[in-house]
């Protein structure tokens, strides 16, 4: 024992600065550094430890007693990155040590102990410890410890990204965005993107009401309906937080929260309204939740989104499902073709940009699960897809949570909201209730999309404009692919998508997404793949113009030439896109242009899907109820079409980026495997 | 005395020691564990071991002495003793220490006693044997080759 000034510790913390993973003195020295603070009272294991951690070349520091760690914990904060404690001690149970340090500082604590027993390894589950070591420690066990400080920041992160840095993405939606719907939500978030980023915290903090641990909101379905039911009671023009706050009447809600998730859904509304030619579509199509979600689309091409959502032909929880589906289908799903590469987009989470330039193998594996979304049911209610879009952003992370939960349908929106939440949130999009891949794309698809693609797309580049098509593509891949509401297609200015065709012709660019993903092709296609399914779930649902179908399916409708065929453009893994569907994909909505792009293609109802790019492909996968965005196929569609698609796919890539952080985990969710666009109901 | 010779010595015993059972797998990370900045470590732990070890036999001689037993500190002693000697390799050690604590959750005094004094004849075998072995080991060390 090494005393020291009468405190029982002896520091061999060699860093104060704190420590980083892959931020050692070198990368490759990495996790050098690691700053551990060992606590045990018996002497003998305490010196082995300490000698074992510091041939791991972590910077240790020892403690005998557990009072005596806590007061070095609470001295500085920021001085250690994990503990490691036993559970027997005299002074204080191992357990009690654990709870403290979870709430007050929450850092990730290692327990163990020469008991092995089950109930006592259990025990540490319970009370929060990320790893429980059974005496005598070898030290190959101590040598992988900093995973447990990597995995915790990058929940934190992605967490905090979700939950309320949807400034990055908003900011960058911002920028090419032509906001129409400015909101007091969205208004200046760029610019305060930093100021919102302390109010989420300082929201997660004061929302923190059991414990110290700041719990993130978690948007489940539930939740998001009172949400959105408020909003219409409002009326969009008029729905300001602090009165959705009031009208939803939830406990522990913030109207941070409150604000931060309209931000989102107006944006996702926007997206899905992006189609069509001015905002006002999109106000108008609030006075119902469905009929909002359907709003944007309606004025596509006549997309009866609207009324099939009215018709209540997708419910809303399918739709969430769908959402989710599409979103947390690319949790990994097997089903999903394409996996969340998430993984790599979450460390790339700082750079959602890159993610986009970068990710396109990577969102190849969130395309694929945005294609999932074929199925998606129109009547998915917006938020859900939004909220799935937005976990399917999580990428990676996300995505395997949502797939776990298996909870789609009502998960949904948790997942999209939530990409926070590692843990499954993704329910949503857990195949559940992706099943039928309409549940993915939230009513209309569209607004699913739109916030499936704007969080994608928004956080892959913040791609408003998607119009960077090549770079684009990538994007789409990931999860934001899912949320491309259709819509975008309009907007995809430079969108090069070849959907282009007609405005709403999401034809090829949507595919462009889901073949980027599933090739790896970067053709950049628009990684939309999830919202296809809602797509098909849609067109299912109402023959009519489906347009947006075709947008779902565009994505891998360039390679399912064949589904597109009227409604259901099953393929339309654009569905997301299928926003667009009402053909105004044609390249005018930047994100909905994308995603309209794509499932026009696909889709049939423009007609153009499926010639043109493959999107068969896509339409295929939409056309399932299951539709899995396979991405694979889209492979097919050709690539340069895919990227002018992009374009729109970027939009909506970004417009999912944004949310990304929701959207990731519902991507996986969905777990539209084998679209089997043939399936689509006519 | 030969260098060569003595090394061979150590070694020998060494062996013996993991063969028979008085050392364990943890012994030989500790020996891993020892290098230039540390060159002692592997006596540093044994003598920490000794001196911890030697409090808790205390403990635990008081708590089988008094009236009534309380079994729950004896087992919370006998599971230090236990936790320390495994994370030193000292295996037939560890292995008594098992054997009294299920005694002990059974609230045998008898066999708590009785196992108890196998414990303290074990830890005495390996603490000679021990002590042998690293004094062979330091001389080996210092020793020059002929």
């Amino acid at each position: 024992m090494n005393l020291s000034s009468g405190k029982e510790y002896i520091s061999t913390a060699s860093s104060s600065a704190g420590w980083k993973a892959g931020d050692a003195a070198a990368a490759d020295q990495f996790p050098a550094g690691l700053r551990v603070l060992v606590v045990d009272d018996d002497p003998t294991c305490l010196m082995i430890l300490e000698k074992m951690l510091r041939t791991c070349l972590y910077a240790v520091t020892k403690c005998s007693r557990a009072e005596t760690a806590l007061l070095m914990l609470r001295e500085n904060k920021n001085g250690f990155d994990i503990v490691i404690s036993d559970v027997h001690m005299p002074d204080m149970d191992g357990f009690k040590l654990l709870e403290h340090i979870g709430l007050e500082m929450d850092l990730p604590v290692i327990m163990m102990s020469a008991d092995d027993g089950k109930h006592v390894v259990m025990k540490g589950v319970t009370h929060g410890a990320c790893d429980y070591l059974i005496k005598p420690v070898r030290i190959e066990a101590l040598k992988n410890i900093w995973q447990h400080v990597v995995r915790k920041r990058r929940n934190e992160w992605r967490d905090f990204e979700q939950s309320g840095s949807v400034e990055e993405g908003d900011r960058l939606l911002k920028q090419s965005d032509d906001a129409d719907y400015s909101s007091s939500a969205n208004e200046g978030n760029w610019k305060s993107s930093k100021r919102r980023k302390d109010d989420e915290d300082e929201t997660d903090e004061r929302d923190d009401t059991s414990t110290l641990k700041k719990p993130r909101v978690v948007w489940s379905v539930e939740l998001h309906q009172q949400f959105v039911a408020a909003v219409n009671q409002l009326g969009i023009d008029k729905a300001v937080p602090k009165k959705i706050l009031e009208l939803m009447n939830v406990p522990g809600l913030t109207r941070e929260n409150v604000a931060s998730h309209l931000q989102k859904y107006r944006l996702y509304l926007r997206r899905l309204s992006g189609v069509s030619q001015h905002p006002s579509n999109l106000n108008s199509s609030f006075m119902s939740p469905q009929e909002a979600v359907f709003g944007p689309l309606s004025s596509l091409n006549g997309l009866d989104l609207q009324t099939l959502a009215a018709t209540g032909q997708l419910p809303a929880q399918s739709l969430a499902t769908l959402q989710a589906a599409g979103l947390g289908r690319s949790a990994g799903k097997p089903g999903i073709p394409m996996p969340f590469v998430d993984q790599r987009d979450i460390f790339s989470f700082e750079n959602p940009k890159l993610r986009f330039g970068e990710g396109q193998q990577q969102h190849v594996n969130n395309n694929k699960q945005m294609n999932l979304l074929h199925g998606i049911p129109t009547t998915m209610e917006p938020k859900q897809l939004a909220g799935l879009h937005h976990t399917a952003q999580s990428m990676g992370n996300m995505n395997m949570q949502v797939a776990s939960n298996g909870s789609q349908s009502s998960q949904n929106i948790p997942l999209l909201m939530q990409m926070a939440q590692p843990q499954a949130r993704g329910q949503v999009i857990n195949d559940s209730s992706l099943g039928h891949a309409t549940r993915l794309l939230s009513p209309m698809g569209q607004p699913i999309l739109s916030n499936g693609i704007a969080a994608n797309v928004s956080t892959k580049t913040g791609i408003q404009e998607n119009v960077r098509a090549p770079s684009y593509n990538p994007v789409l891949q990931t999860s934001s692919m899912l949320n491309f509401p259709m819509n975008h297609a309009s907007e995809l200015p430079g969108n090069s998508f070849p959907l282009g065709t007609t405005p709403g012709i999401p034809s090829l660019t949507p595919k462009v997404a889901f073949q980027e993903d599933v090739n790896s092709d970067s053709k950049g296609s628009v990684g939309f793949m999830p919202s296809y399914d809602i797509f098909n779930d849609l067109n299912q649902h109402k023959p009519q113009n489906w347009e947006l179908q075709n947008i779902g399916m565009t994505f891998d409708a360039s390679q399912h030439s064949n589904n597109l065929q009227g409604n259901h453009n099953h393929s339309q893994p654009v569905l997301v896109q299928q926003g667009f569907s009402s053909g105004q994909v044609n390249g005018q909505n930047k994100s909905a242009t994308v995603v309209s792009k794509a499932i026009f293609s696909a889709g049939d109802s423009t007609g153009h899907a499926n010639a043109q790019n493959g999107n068969q492909h896509l339409n295929s996968l939409l056309v399932d109820g299951t539709v899995r965005v396979k991405s694979e196929t889209v492979a097919d569609a050709t690539p340069t079409n895919l990227y002018p698609d992009h374009f729109g796919q970027e939009d909506l890539m970004s417009a999912l980026l944004k949310q990304q952080d929701v959207v990731a985990p519902a991507e996986h969710e969905f777990d539209f495997d084998g679209y089997s666009l043939d399936n689509i109901p006519e | 005395m030969d260098r060569n010779r003595l090394q061979h010595q150590v070694a020998c015993m060494r062996r013996s020691l993991f063969d028979q059972g008085y050392l364990d797998e943890p012994f030989i990370q500790l020996e891993e564990l020892q290098d230039d900045a540390n060159p002692n470590f592997v006596q540093e732990i044994v003598t920490l071991f000794y001196t911890d070890s030697a409090r808790l036999i205390q403990n635990i001689e008081h708590a089988l002495n008094s009236r009534p037993i309380d079994f729950d500190k004896l087992d919370d002693y006998m599971h230090q003793f236990k936790g320390s000697s495994s994370s030193i390799g000292a295996k037939k050690v560890t292995n008594e220490c098992t054997v009294f604590r299920e005694y002990c959750s059974a609230e045998n005094a008898e066999g708590c006693i009785r196992s108890f004094q196998q414990v303290k004849q074990e830890y005495a075998i390996l603490r000679r044997k021990l002590e042998v072995y690293l004094q062979m080991v330091r001389q080996a060390a210092v020793s020059r080759t002929a």
